[in-house]
């Protein structure tokens, strides 16, 4: 009897705990949607449950006369793509190198990969701010992209590296036997086996462009350039009231697609980040 | 046992020959591979000649005529001239170890390879090579350039008074390092920033990992039901892009119109807070949001290991009339730890460096007077404010070096720690 009674008394406490934490997670959700809904510009006056709700925030979003919203959508797609596309490729080509054969100089490059991965990549900063000026790559697309390729390389090259590793050299050397080339042994024999967790890498390698804000802050310049994050944080910084509800709109666009793909994805996210966690 | 024993010295003859390029290999009879060597290794000399020698120059004077000498091109240069050399010592070493090689291979008898042999093993250890080339370019350009470019910055005195063409940069040695633990504006901004970015790192992360375990546990009761559900909303804040939550959370926390003054602490009674203009209530604010941004990772992370944890190891504390608080004790922190210690130590690192959730709430700031950084500012936002804001790059580039020491030390420790240094293929 007191046994059961203990129990109702933690659930009712968990559920309170529970149901407390929910809140909190929703209210800003909800918060920032209420707000998008709003017809006022800025948020004095507004509501979280508007009663005169209207659409026109993400109208004007989607106007581009009056808003770089969907350019900046499609830059940042356009470089996330990118990105991704020669990131796995260098990262696949470089983890094969390393996990089938032994060469002068093996050793020092993995070393190499191993104290890079431990620099963030926007260490640089300011090396990285001054070249893009004085080179002319500054406000580029490219030197984005290459940067964020650059920065991705070293610790996945590694991830890579120890799921190749699982997979048996004997297939290799079979093929060898059979006659394929070193090519050819990559692209029809290890590459169908990778997938996994060359998916893995693809994924982290759209996300990270798609979050960062502190390299496309520093290379972009013109607002039709701009990224997502740039471009969002721009709309909110330059006069922060009056265009708070166009802001929440823009908001509420990129955290729907974004969360659905998210939790649908997230059991491959996991098992790549434990691996690379544990893996170094 | 005798072809163990060389009985001459062809190998060293090979590799003194050798200093001059190509040589050893005429003497080991392998001629076609002699003149690659000589031949690339004079090209390389004579085409790059000019660079090189613009490069050291300009590396070392930084240039001499204002107007003309561009300081920072002279400095690119410098670093391509370096990386020039490197390239080429390369093939030095490469030329002196083959000939070396293949004078052995003749001391121990053994037969030389034939030119297609040679040509059939350039192309098996070749491919390795080949495969690798375009990262490590890229990797050389747009890594360890910036890295090396921000090693020299440290020692210059480039700053917005101070920049080209207009002016020279020159090299001042270990004077910015010194200027900011000695001029009091530069001392004490620097340690309370330090200071700041310390405590933010360990309260921050501190907690986001407690809540995250103790949600976990909350979560993975036997009798909860809705799990699913629970588990998808708690793993909503990592759903969302941080940028946008971040941003979302600077309007709720504005001081005149933001929700949380607005709606919630007028709802209770309690004043508006100054969250925007007030540096303790603006970290306050910070590191509630990093706790509702960071929890959900951890959150499933522990969620995972709970998952894994036998029942019988908690059925046995039963029978030995454990408590609660000891079964989480004794039982389940233990074995988290075990399991995701790499991963929490990383969250460390993370939010050390996070420069996304201080600079979008705030901009680092409130301002502070007699320092030139906010008051919430960290690390890494405060040389976001002296590359971009104040063009004090040397000034940068020092506290940049600094902050990289700091940051390397604790990921060789935790490296140290993970199997990663292990590999025995590394060794």
């Amino acid at each position: 009897m007191s046994m059961k009674k203990q129990t109702l008394i933690r659930m009712t406490i968990t559920y309170l705990i529970i149901f407390f934490m929910a809140v909190v997670i929703i209210y800003p959700v909800l918060w920032i949607f209420g707000s998008s809904l709003n017809p006022g510009n800025s948020l004095s006056g507004s509501s979280m449950f508007p009663a005169d709700a209207t659409l026109k925030h993400y109208r004007e979003l989607f106007d581009l006369e009056q808003s770089y919203y969907l350019l900046w959508y499609w830059n940042t797609l356009k470089i996330c793509l990118i990105t991704m596309l020669i990131t796995v490729t260098m990262v696949a080509l470089m983890a094969y190198s390393f996990s089938r054969y032994r060469f002068l100089g093996r050793k020092y490059g993995l070393m190499t990969f191993l104290i890079l991965q431990m620099i963030p990549n926007f260490a640089a900063l300011i090396a990285i701010y001054v070249l893009a000026v004085v080179t002319g790559l500054i406000d580029t697309h490219i030197a984005l992209i290459l940067i964020y390729v650059g920065g991705l390389l070293p610790m996945n090259t590694w991830l890579a590296k120890g799921y190749f590793e699982t997979i048996p050299k004997e297939l290799d050397e079979s093929a060898k036997i059979d006659g394929a080339g070193h090519f050819r042994i990559f692209w029809s024999v290890i590459l169908p086996l990778v997938k996994p967790i060359l998916a893995v890498i693809a994924l982290f390698a759209f996300i990270t462009p798609f979050t960062d804000f502190i390299l496309a802050r520093v290379i972009l310049r013109s607002e039709s350039n701009f990224t997502l994050a740039v471009g969002l944080y721009n709309m909110i910084a330059n006069n922060f009231g009056a265009e708070f509800t166009k802001f929440a709109a823009g908001a509420v666009l990129i955290a729907i697609p974004i969360s659905i793909v998210f939790l649908s994805l997230q059991r491959y996210l996991i098992s790549g980040l434990t691996s690379g966690g544990t893996k170094g | 046992m005798e072809t163990n024993q060389p009985q001459s010295n062809r190998r060293k003859v090979a590799l003194a020959l050798s200093i001059i390029p190509g040589f050893g290999q005429f003497y080991n009879k392998q001629y076609i591979k002699g003149s690659f060597f000589f031949v690339l290794v004079i090209a390389f000399f004579v085409v790059f000649s000019d660079l090189l020698n613009i490069g050291y120059w300009g590396l070392f004077t930084l240039g001499t005529i204002p107007m003309e000498d561009h300081s920072i091109f002279l400095m690119v240069q410098g670093i391509i001239a370096v990386l020039v050399t490197a390239v080429g010592i390369l093939i030095y070493v490469i030329n002196l170890i083959d000939a070396y090689k293949n004078g052995r291979r003749v001391d121990l008898g053994l037969e030389r390879s034939s030119v297609r042999k040679q040509y059939h093993n350039l192309i098996d250890s070749g491919f390795p090579y080949l495969m690798l080339t375009p990262g490590f370019l890229l990797l050389i350009f747009v890594v360890i350039f910036p890295i090396l470019f921000v090693i020299l910055l440290s020692f210059t005195n480039y700053n917005m008074n101070n920049s080209p063409p207009a002016n020279l940069v020159d090299w001042v040695g270990i004077k910015n390092y010194i200027d900011i633990f000695q001029l009091d504006l530069w001392r004490n901004t620097f340690l309370s920033v330090f200071s700041w970015t310390i405590v933010w790192t360990f309260l921050a992360t501190t907690l986001q990992v407690a809540l995250g375990i103790f949600l976990a546990v909350l979560v993975n009761q036997k009798e909860l039901k809705f799990k699913r559900i629970i588990r998808t909303v708690f793993i909503l804040p990592w759903a969302v892009p941080a940028f946008v939550s971040i941003l979302v959370f600077a309007g709720m926390f504005n001081n005149t119109f933001g929700a949380i003054n607005v709606d919630i602490l007028a709802f209770v009674g309690i004043d508006p807070v100054p969250w925007m203009t007030d540096p303790f209530w603006t970290r306050f604010a910070l590191i509630m949001i990093q706790m509702w941004l960071g929890f959900p990772f951890i959150f499933v992370m522990v969620t995972g290991v709970l998952q894994a944890i036998p029942d019988d190891l908690y059925e046995a504390a039963v029978i030995d009339g454990a408590s609660m608080w000891q079964k989480f004790r004794q039982i389940t922190f233990p074995i988290v730890m075990f399991a995701t210690a790499p991963i929490m130590i990383t969250q460390y690192t993370f939010n050390f460096n996070n420069f996304n959730v201080i600079f979008l709430f705030n901009g680092g700031g409130p301002a502070v007077s007699g320092q030139n950084a906010g008051g919430s500012d960290i690390l890494i936002s405060w040389i976001y404010k002296l590359t971009l804001e104040q063009s004090q790059y040397g000034k940068a580039a020092a506290i940049t070096m600094l902050l990289s020491i700091m940051v390397i030390s604790v990921a060789i420790w935790q490296f140290r720690k993970t199997r990663a240094f292990q590999e025995e293929d590394l060794m």
